[in-house]
């Protein structure tokens, strides 16, 4: 009982990181149909702006600020430094394919892709970066739940993940920003008559969903502290069965599918075997195809009337 | 004049649409554009709300050259548009589509809310209703609702009563009358010849991109020819 409670911490844990990933992936297929293959990119960048700013700030065993700083810290440059680059990346790699075929920024977004990693290993070669969080947080220090101690840098990663999620459920549904996201995804053109900036509607959705990206990879620093040019990828390919698996374009989906993605992986982990982990997240994929092609919360694509 | 277009050439790709389309709505005014499919009706209002870029001639709006200018720019001077097919966003809300039609507006939209809520009783108990999920007849409602919201002076309707029932098409009529007396410009684009010149100032006839006809509402509903091609008597 208690390693399967342990293992739910665990399992919402990566989940929460999958789901913040993931809602990068729905919100820019939302709005342009378009699979952002560097979205794992933005992620991995995120991982290490957080490392560069913990290094600035001395390293995790010898910071110049106390933890409680420094984290948040590292949390807001990842955050708008992935942002930033989000928005980069629509601005020069898909705006300007915005009306060539589809297949034309699909075929630039594996190229952002694989230009970031090798950006990456030029910059900060092959070697795996650790964030050594425990000499910042130490995981012994955290709250106990009967015979369990769930992690303080744990209850950071999900609350912090619950604290964005929500954030980013009322910017949608209820700013004026939101809507406009809301509107452009739904049709662009009428959008466009109503004097939307579609143009900056879209760059904002690549913010956000960057924003995203960008704490979810200070998160999996924190708490697996491994950061490398490649990461991106296998946290990439996550997310987006996770935007897939909860119906992609959907914002709840999203979260959901993150969620049920990780905690399948803590539990395959657990009581298979590591090795399975990511066998069982692609056999929910396809078995989620299989019966519910448009995703857990997806509407089977209906035809505008 | 509120509107004008001077010798409008506009070209999707390599075919040449609007070929010298020149066109007038003065102040308050009620003028029908119409004619058969693919004439380039639509292409005209997207070129005058700067949805399509011409490649030459100029659109003038209450005194500003606003050819190179953004459509947000020229919603902001006082266009709206009732786009072809309404093009209401489904899975919003009645209020969020009206709120989008404000969207180039800051400041209070409540004032905004209860004329269009005055036009249109229906609108205010379906407030959170999904638009997808409404009549056709109640989607017009909105359109227009959403339209109004910005409050603008020159109001352009893509064919209306397409998709309407005989009795819904008058009403739809008896609005851009209601909208017109309340001192709006209006530019309409119909196919439905008869009912457009009947509440009309003055009309157009566009023909495979040309400025065919252009006269009097009542004497082009003399206009033997025009009787021929669309009246259909
Ligand atoms: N985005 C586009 N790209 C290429 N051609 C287009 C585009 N939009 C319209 N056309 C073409 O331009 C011509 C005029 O179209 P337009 O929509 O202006 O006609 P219309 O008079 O509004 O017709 P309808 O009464 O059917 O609405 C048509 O031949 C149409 O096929
Ligand atoms: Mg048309």
């Amino acid at each position: 009982m208690e390693f399967f409670v342990q293992q739910l911490v665990n399992g919402l844990t990566l989940g929460s990181v999958y789901a913040l990933i993931a809602l990068g992936y729905s919100m820019v297929y939302g709005i342009l149909k378009l699979l952002n293959f560097a979205h794992g990119e933005v992620y991995m960048v995120g991982a290490f702006i957080g490392y560069g700013v913990l290094t600035m700030a001395g390293g995790a065993a010898d910071p110049v600020l106390p933890a409680a700083v420094l984290v948040p810290l590292m949390f807001l440059a990842a955050m708008i430094g992935s942002g930033l680059l989000g928005v980069a990346i629509e601005r020069f790699a898909y705006r300007p394919l915005r009306d060539a075929p589809r297949i034309a920024p699909l075929i630039s977004a594996v190229g952002v892709s694989f230009f970031l990693q090798a950006a990456a290993l030029l910059l900060f070669t092959a070697r795996i970066r650790n964030y050594d969080t425990p000499e910042l947080i130490p995981f012994s220090v955290g709250v106990e739940v009967g015979p369990l101690r769930i992690s303080l840098v744990r209850i950071l990663v999900i609350v912090t993940a619950v604290v964005l999620m929500v954030a980013l459920t009322l910017l949608v549904s209820r700013t004026r920003l939101g809507k406009a996201m809301r509107a452009t995804a739904y049709d662009r053109e009428a959008a466009a008559m109503m004097g939307i900036d579609t143009d900056r509607v879209i760059a904002a959705t690549f913010f956000i969903g960057s924003v995203l990206a960008g704490a979810a990879g200070v998160m999996i620093g924190l708490v697996f502290s491994r950061v490398f040019h490649f990461m991106g990828f296998l946290a990439g390919l996550k997310g987006f069965t996770a935007a897939v698996v909860g119906g992609i374009g959907n914002i709840p989906g999203a979260m959901v599918g993150g969620l049920l993605i990780g905690l399948a992986e803590a539990y395959a982990a657990a009581y298979l075997s590591s090795r399975f982990s990511e066998l069982v997240v692609f056999t929910i994929l396809i078995g989620v195809m299989l019966v519910r092609p448009s995703g857990l919360f997806g509407t089977p694509a209906l035809q505008k009337v | 004049m509120l509107l004008a277009l001077k010798d409008v050439n506009t070209y999707y790709g390599q075919i040449h649409i609007l070929q010298g389309v020149s066109l007038d709505v003065a102040e308050g005014e009620l003028v029908c554009l119409l004619g058969g499919n693919a004439s380039g009706k639509s292409t005209t209002l997207k070129t005058i709300l700067g949805l399509v870029a011409p490649r030459s001639g100029s659109v003038v709006f209450d005194g500003e050259d606003v050819t190179r200018a953004s459509t947000s720019r020229r919603i902001e001077r006082g266009m709206a548009i009732v786009p072809e097919n309404r093009r209401l966003f489904s899975p919003m809300t009645v209020t969020e589509n009206l709120e989008m039609g404000a969207y180039r507006r800051s400041g209070d939209l409540r004032a905004a809310f209860e004329r269009v809520y005055d036009l249109f009783p229906l609108l205010a108990d379906r407030r959170s209703q999904l638009a997808g999920t409404m009549s056709g007849g109640e989607q017009q409602m909105v359109a227009v609702g959403r339209a109004l919201m910005s409050e603008p002076r020159l109001l352009l309707m893509d064919e209306p009563s397409m998709g309407l029932a005989p009795i819904l098409v008058e009403r739809s009529f008896e609005i851009i009358q209601a909208v017109h007396e309340a001192g709006v410009a209006v530019l309409v684009v119909e196919q439905n010849a008869n009912m457009a010149l009947s509440v009309a100032d003055r009309g157009y006839v566009l023909q495979t991109g040309r400025i065919a006809l252009t006269d009097r509402a009542d004497a082009l509903r003399e206009n033997d020819d025009l009787r021929k091609a669309y009246l259909g008597r």
